[in-house]
Order: structure tokens, then sequence, then C-alpha cells
């Protein structure tokens, strides 16, 4: 029995250890917001918050995360994913939308830890999340405009 | 050009007229769309919802039934917008969902209505007058409510932002009047809008409809199906192209837990098992035995000397023919030549293929995918569950990109779902899903190709004679299309955007030699002119070179001035300031391409670094798409191609190594990261014509525009793709 807490919830899933903790969320969770582009860490579609930190869901076994606390996007809550998911919307950043969850994780965590991040921060927090639609522009206005809207 | 070619094959299609307006109750609303004799069996009836293009909901939400899949490129929104205005409603109240498996109902216009499909950039196009038609009729139909039920004249009644409503002081939503509405007949026909009337057309402010449910996780893509019961597959594929299976023992694998079966289908084995992670790890319990002896073996370095070898030869199909280009070369006062060689390029789409596979009690059949072509699909699903086609339903999902792939001619996922959940007695749904790898390492890919140019300067600077010799394979040959799209030996596919020029060259010969090797090709966003316009393009600004004129006045003075192309190319070069003083170490570089039908110039400035290597600082980009229906999507699709093909020409390539595919993940096959992505600047050009695609055409221009920048930099040209391969270093 592994043992996740997942979004403020305790699910004790009888899975094997080394499952990424990806499928978990996916599979035995539910949630599907939370998306596989690689299963090797390149793409980040798969990011969650672990104690508030991004990290690549398809790359760490649940064994790994037993009991820490895991947010995914379906429970990004409070100013800054307000304003995060309030940019994205008002520039329509997203084309085909598979790689927003991770992005929108990514830039949550960023913002969290750093209220007016430069183009370099941005660069820095950002250059792990794949776009295969390019919306790297937008992507990089609307995580100033968040910023600006937090201000 | 491929939209063009693809009206060769609607002989059998019905012609527009044979459309006619159709409405029914739908739900106690209003579902209204066309009806074709066909359609309705030669029958006089309504339509059903089914076949519907609109529905209007007594909570008056509209709802677009969309002929196009949505991959990301914004075509649900564009059809909504359609409806909506000329429905006169609100843009709060529009949703959208995808038609599905009906040519009859959903044909794409623009190919001549023959099957439903959505490619070559066309879905505004064969959307264009359709759905304008069913939102003015289903407003036509709710004033004609409104009137009975007021007791006051049509010609009275204002319908605005979704409210009907009388000077009297009478209003009403759509929804109040939409089953009254149902009950009358649809009109014969219907006026369209004036265009100075639009208000949702063109208006800029429009944002999407799933921007909020793609920025919050709740879009629901093929992956996020989830049904009671539902096993999780995972593709084994052979090693090699055209490898066979031998034998497989499966034992160790169906001792994991979790796993439920391994099976064969027509194009590997299967893993299934109840969830992702237990069929990946079953997957590599596996043992296969595989038959090569059949299968391509070559490196991707055989193939390249092969193609170069026979581009040195004269071709096997001649694309285009003007004057004696050959003659004209020889006796030139001035010569050059280049050969150029592009890679095979998988599409690398973020959500990896995938379907979902439900036999239901009554026999029947639901399969939900990413269907760009759903009733080929449909009808290669029902040959293989032994149904017919009528029982089995496509349920077109919106998809984590495409960029071509799911338009596969071969419904390749699709019968790898099909047959395994028909392996297993469809005893419970089946999601077939494809890890990155099996994405890159199965196939399809953009083909390779190998170009060369000659090109003859008469003393004044002028092309007295252009010739272009294309190597590679036909990605048509051999599938239905290649009725329609090969012609005379000449694959259209491979040669539209080099035998199409607009420039105006004294003489020109444009040959292909097609080849054939066992890996699979298909179309890639842009198709062919991802390699021609490269290679046209960069070419071309080798020619002005030698005349030592400018790249951009070279151009104009090729083009015929009132043309498209060279408004758009003017465009660009204005507002990129061309010309003008830049600051140490940036660059500018320029091309054109036209494709689908849409023009797109674009000019890059490139910022030299220290080391040698560059960064791509800022694309100004001019496009002519005929009206402009969403402006701001137009900028995104833009915005989106040039980042495409620049992470493309930069450093993507699949290459071979004795057959075997080398990058199978992102870490070796790579495509542009954020930190890469240049300013863009989009400039549409003011148009009344009929709407071209966006999706494709902002791909073709920026690699040639860099390495254009490059050479200006470096004085090196950039010839072989991508530009992260060694030979150029
Ligand atoms: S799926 Fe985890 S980084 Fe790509
Ligand atoms: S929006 Fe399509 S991959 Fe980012």
């Amino acid at each position: 029995m592994i043992e996740l807490r997942v979004n403020g919830a305790v699910h004790r899933l009888d899975i094997d250890p080394d499952m990424p903790l990806l499928w978990a969320i996916r599979d035995h969770i539910g949630l599907t917001g939370t998306k596989f582009g690689c299963g090797i860490a390149q793409c980040g579609a798969c990011t969650v918050h672990i104690d508030g930190q991004p990290v690549r869901s398809c790359s760490l076994p649940v064994s790994a995360v037993a009991g820490q606390a895991i947010t995914t996007i379906e429970a990004a809550e409070g100013p800054v994913a307000k304003a995060v998911q309030a940019a994205w919307t008002a520039l329509d950043v997203p084309q085909c939308g598979y790689c927003q969850s991770g992005q929108v994780m990514t830039t949550i965590a960023l913002l969290e830890a750093n209220r007016k991040p430069s183009d370099a921060d941005i660069d820095a927090a950002l250059s792990g999340n794949l776009c295969r639609c390019a919306t790297y522009a937008r992507i990089r206005t609307a995580v100033h405009t968040a910023a600006k809207a937090l201000a | 050009m491929l939209a063009k070619m693809m009206t060769r094959l609607a002989n059998a299609a019905p012609s527009r007229r044979s459309f006619m307006i159709g409405s029914a109750a739908a739900a106690g609303g209003l579902a209204v769309g066309f009806r074709s004799a066909e359609a309705a069996g030669g029958a006089t009836g309504g339509v059903t919802p089914f076949n519907a293009y609109m529905r209007i909901a007594p909570d008056s939400s509209v709802t677009v039934i969309a002929a196009h899949m949505d991959m990301g490129q914004g075509i649900y929104d564009g059809i909504a917008t359609l409806v909506a205005e000329e429905l006169d409603a609100d843009w709060s109240q529009m949703k959208a969902i995808g038609g599905a498996g009906n040519p009859k109902l959903y044909g794409n216009a623009a190919w001549g209505g023959a099957i439903q499909g959505t490619g070559g950039s066309t879905g505004t196009t064969s959307s264009w007058e359709r759905y304008r038609i069913a939102g003015a009729a289903a407003r036509q139909m709710l004033v004609a409510a409104a009137a009975a039920e007021w007791r006051v004249p049509a010609a009275e009644i204002r319908v605005a932002k979704g409210l009907i409503s009388h000077a009297s002081g009478r209003s009403a939503g759509f929804g109040e009047l939409a089953a009254k509405a149902a009950a009358l007949r649809a009109p014969a026909s219907v006026t369209l809008k004036d265009p100075k009337d639009w208000v949702l057309i063109g208006n800029d402010k429009l944002r999407r409809l799933d921007s909020m449910a793609k920025s919050s996780g709740r879009m629901d893509y093929t992956i996020d199906v989830k049904l009671p019961g539902m096993l999780t597959a995972v593709p084994i594929h052979p090693p090699l192209f055209g490898a066979t299976l031998t034998s497989f023992d499966a034992a160790k694998a169906k001792a994991i837990k979790g796993v439920v079966d391994v099976v064969q289908h027509p194009r590997g084995l299967a893993v299934v098992a109840v969830d992702m992670w237990s069929a990946l790890k079953g997957r590599e319990a596996v043992t296969a035995v595989w038959d090569d002896s059949k299968a391509e073996n070559r490196s991707s370095a055989d193939l390249a000397r092969e193609y170069r070898a026979l581009a040195l030869k004269p071709g096997l199909a001649v694309a285009r023919n003007e004057g004696n280009a050959e003659a004209a070369i020889a006796g030139a006062a001035r010569t050059i030549e280049a050969t150029f060689e592009f890679p095979y390029i998988a599409h690398a789409a973020l959500e990896p293929l995938n379907a979902v596979v439900r036999r239901n009690a009554d026999g029947t059949i639901d399969i939900w995918g990413g269907h760009q072509m759903p009733d080929i699909y449909q009808g290669t699903a029902a040959a293989i569950a032994g149904v017919p086609p009528s029982q089995v339903t496509m349920h077109v999902m919106k998809t984590g990109g495409s960029f071509g792939r799911r338009a596969v001619i071969d419904a390749d996922v699709i019968v790898e779902a099909v047959a395994v959940a028909k392996a297993i007695d469809f005893r419970a749904p089946v999601k077939l899903q494809w890890t990155r790898e099996d994405d890159m390492r199965a196939g399809r890919y953009r083909p390779a190709y190998v170009h060369r140019l000659k090109a003859g300067v008469d003393r004044d600077g002028r092309i007295v004679g252009w010739y272009n010799h294309i190597v590679g394979q036909s990605i048509v040959a051999g599938t239905p299309f290649a009725a329609g799209l090969v012609k005379n030996g000449v694959d259209m596919t491979s040669v539209e955007g080099a035998n199409n020029l607009p420039y105006r060259f004294a003489a020109q010969k444009v040959d292909l030699t097609t080849t054939q090797t066992g890996v699979p090709v298909l179309w890639w966003r842009a198709v062919g002119s991802t390699h021609t316009a490269y290679a046209v393009e960069v070419f071309l600004d080798e020619v002005a070179a030698l005349t030592g004129k400018d790249p951009y006045e070279y151009r104009m003075s090729l083009l015929d001035p009132a043309s498209k192309h060279a408004r758009v190319l003017k465009l660009a070069a204005e507002k990129a300031g061309w010309g003008s003083a830049l600051p140490a170490g940036r660059f500018r570089g320029i091309a054109l391409a036209e494709s689908f039908d849409t023009e797109v110039a674009q000019v890059v400035e490139i910022a030299m670094r220290p080391d040698g290597s560059f960064k791509v600082e800022r694309v100004v980009c001019a496009v002519h798409c005929g009206v402009a229906v969403n402006p701001d999507n137009i900028r995104a699709q833009m915005e989106g191609g040039i980042g495409f093909g620049l992470g493309a020409v930069m450093k993507s390539q699949t290459t071979l190594d004795k057959g075997r595919v080398v990058e199978t993940n992102f870490d070796s096959h790579e495509v542009l990261r954020f930190d890469e992505m240049p300013v863009v600047e989009v400039h549409i050009m003011p148009s009344t014509d009929v709407p071209t695609g966006v999706g494709e055409p902002g791909v073709p221009p920026i690699g040639p525009a860099v390495a254009n920048a490059v050479f200006a930099a470096t004085k090196r040209r950039l010839h072989v793709l991508p530009f992260a391969r060694v030979e150029n270093a």
C-alpha cells in the first residue's frame, strides 16, 4: 500500500512502488489534467507541485513521494493561480492546450517564489516545458501580465 | 496547392446546389443544418440532431457541430464565429463540438465534399459558406417564431447579442423560442450579412471558447477518456520498418501484476493491462522474434548518398517545364548551383497517438480519437470489427497537436485499437496509447529529400533559366489519394512550393525523382513547402547575391507588383524596416512562400553570438489569407508556425542507423524550446477574398529567412538541414 496525499486528500493505493506518480494520479486517482508527453522529464507536460516545487511526475516513483503534499492542476488555487489563469485566457495562450497544464503549474511555482521575474528568470523556469504549438511568446507575455496583476 | 489538388478527388461529391437547408426539433431546441438528397435518402424529412450544423438548446446555448477537427488551430472557434455572426448570437452563448464520420454532411467543401477531413489548411474555406448559411437560417426561423408569438411583422424584429426583441417591449432569448422555431419550415434560402455589418467576423476581442478549460486542466483529450472497466494497451512495433513477427513469448509479461493479455494485431503486438504502468512493464517483459529479411535496413547517410547521386541524373518525371531551362542555363553569362538535403522529421505532437474503442451491448462500436479523416477510419474500423460502417460512431476529440500526423491514411492507430479490442473479444473498452518512443520510432515522418538547383543569369542579373530537381519519397503513392494527387508520375505534395512559383523566370524546369524506401512517410505541417520553399528561397537569395542585388529588391523584380505575393513581401519588408541600419551583430533575412493559397512573407533578425552561434530575435510576418475571421487566431497560428518551423530547421531530425530510428524522444529529437522563441509581429493584409487557411502557411518561410540572415552574417550557406548537423559546422 502506498499512501499519496494529492490535493489535500489521502489515497491508499495498492500499486507498484515503482509506478511513476503521473500514472498513479491519472489512472488510479482519476485526475487527468496532468498530461503525458515524454515520460523522461523532457517536456514538462506532467508537472505537479510537491511542497510547492514544480516536479515532473512522469519520472518520480510513487515510493519516493509517499506522504508528501502533492498538488495537481485541478487544485491550483489561490491568488497566483487565479492571476496566471486570467492572464492565460486574456491572451488566449493555449492552442492545442496539451502542454498548458504543465506551463501553468510551472508558472505558478515561479511566481510563488519570485513575484517579479525577469525574462531570464522566465527562460530558466520554463525552458523545460515544451510547447509543440510554440505558444512561448504568449506565455512570456502572460507571465509578465500575471506578475503585474499580483504586484 | 494540396487543397486545389484535393478537389480532383471530388468527382463523386454532391454539388453545393444539392444541399438544402434543413431543420428539426432537437431536445427541446432547434437544430439547423443541410440535407443533401443523398443524406436524406431522397426523402424530404427534416435533419436529425446528428446531422445538424448547429443546435440551440432551451438554455439558449448554441452548439456548433464542426465538420473539422481541432488540433489547436482554432477551427472550432472559427466555425462558431461564422454561425454566431449570422445568428446574431452573443459570443458567450457559443459552444463547439466535433461532428463525425458523415461525409454527406461534413464532407470537406474545399476538397469537393467527397470525404470528411481536416488538412491542407482548408477548414475555414470549407466552412465559410455553409456555416454562415446555417446561422442565418436559424436566425430567420427564430424571428419567424417571435413574429407569430408576438403577432408583429417579422421585419420589425431585431436580433442582437442573443436577444430577440421588438419595439413593443417584447423580448426573448433564443432558448425560449427554439422549440417554436423548430416547428417551422426551414427557409429555402437566406441572405447573408453585408460585410460592413459584421460584428464578430474580424473582431479582435473574441477569445477562444476553450482557453480556460485548457488553462485549468479541464480539457479532455483522447488520453483522458475514461470508461467503466476500460483497459489500457501499448503496442509493440517491429524494430525495423517492414519487419514481420515470427514468434513471441508473453509468459513473463502475463505474470506481471495488472497485465491482462498480450495480443497480436496487423501491425505487431500489444500488451493489454489494467493501467498504463502495468502495460509498460508488461511490454518490457515480452520477447519477440522478427523477420527482418524484407525490412528497410539502410541508414540515413546511405539514403542521402543515393539521393544525391539521383539528383545529378535527369528526373524521372517533370513537374513544370517552360522554355528550355537547361539550354538557357548552359548558355548563361553566369551560373550557380546548389544541392540541399532535408531529413526525415517526426511530427512529435505533444499528445502521443491514441484511440479508445468500445463495443456496446447492441453490437455498435464507439471510437474516440483525434480523427482527422473520420469517415475513412470509420470504414477501416468497421471492416476489422466485421460490422457495417453505420454501426461505428466516431467521436472526434480535440487533440494535443497533430501537425498532419492524425491525418494518417492507413488509420494506423485505429487499426491497432480496434484489432486489440477485437482480440480480447471486445470484453472491455480499450484505450490504445502510444508512448513518445512509439510515436518517434514507428513513423510516420516528413520524407527526406534532396534538391538540386541550378540557375543561369544574364549580364544584367536576370534569371534566364531555373532548374530544380527534387528527389524523395511520395507521400500518397499507394494510397487512395494517389488518384487525385499523382499526375504523370508527379506527386503534387512532393513539388508544391517549387512548381508553382510566382517568380517570373525566362525558362524553368522542375524535375521529380520519386524514390522507394520502407520508411513510412506522411504530410507534415505545410507538407511539400516545408522543403521546397526552403530550397527555393535560399537559392534565390544566392542568385541575388551572385548578381550583387538586394535580396528583397531582387525578389520584387521577379514578381508581378499587383500580386498578393508582392504585396505581402512589401508589407513585411516595410514593417521590418528592411534596409535600415541594425545594431552591431544583428542581421536580417527575408523569405516569401505561398502554401494552400495563403501568401506569407517573413523578415527575421538574428543576433550573432561571439561563439558563432546565433539567436533569432525578431520575426516580422505578413500574411494574406482573405477575410480575417479571427485575427488574433491568425496571429497565433503564424506565431506557432514560426516556432514549429524554426525548431525543425535548427534541430529536428529523425535519422536511421541501419534502419533503426536513432531519435526516439525529446532528448535526442530536439524541438524549439522556450528561450529560443523570437518575438513575432504579425501583419494581416486587409482583404475581402474568401478566407484561406492559416494553420500551415506560417511554417515555410521561417527556415529560409533565418538561413538567409545567417548568410548575411557569415557568408555561409546552410544547405543541409537541420542547421545543427555537423556538415554545417
Ligand atoms: S511527461 Fe513528464 S516531462 Fe514529459
Ligand atoms: S498548446 Fe499545444 S503543445 Fe502547447
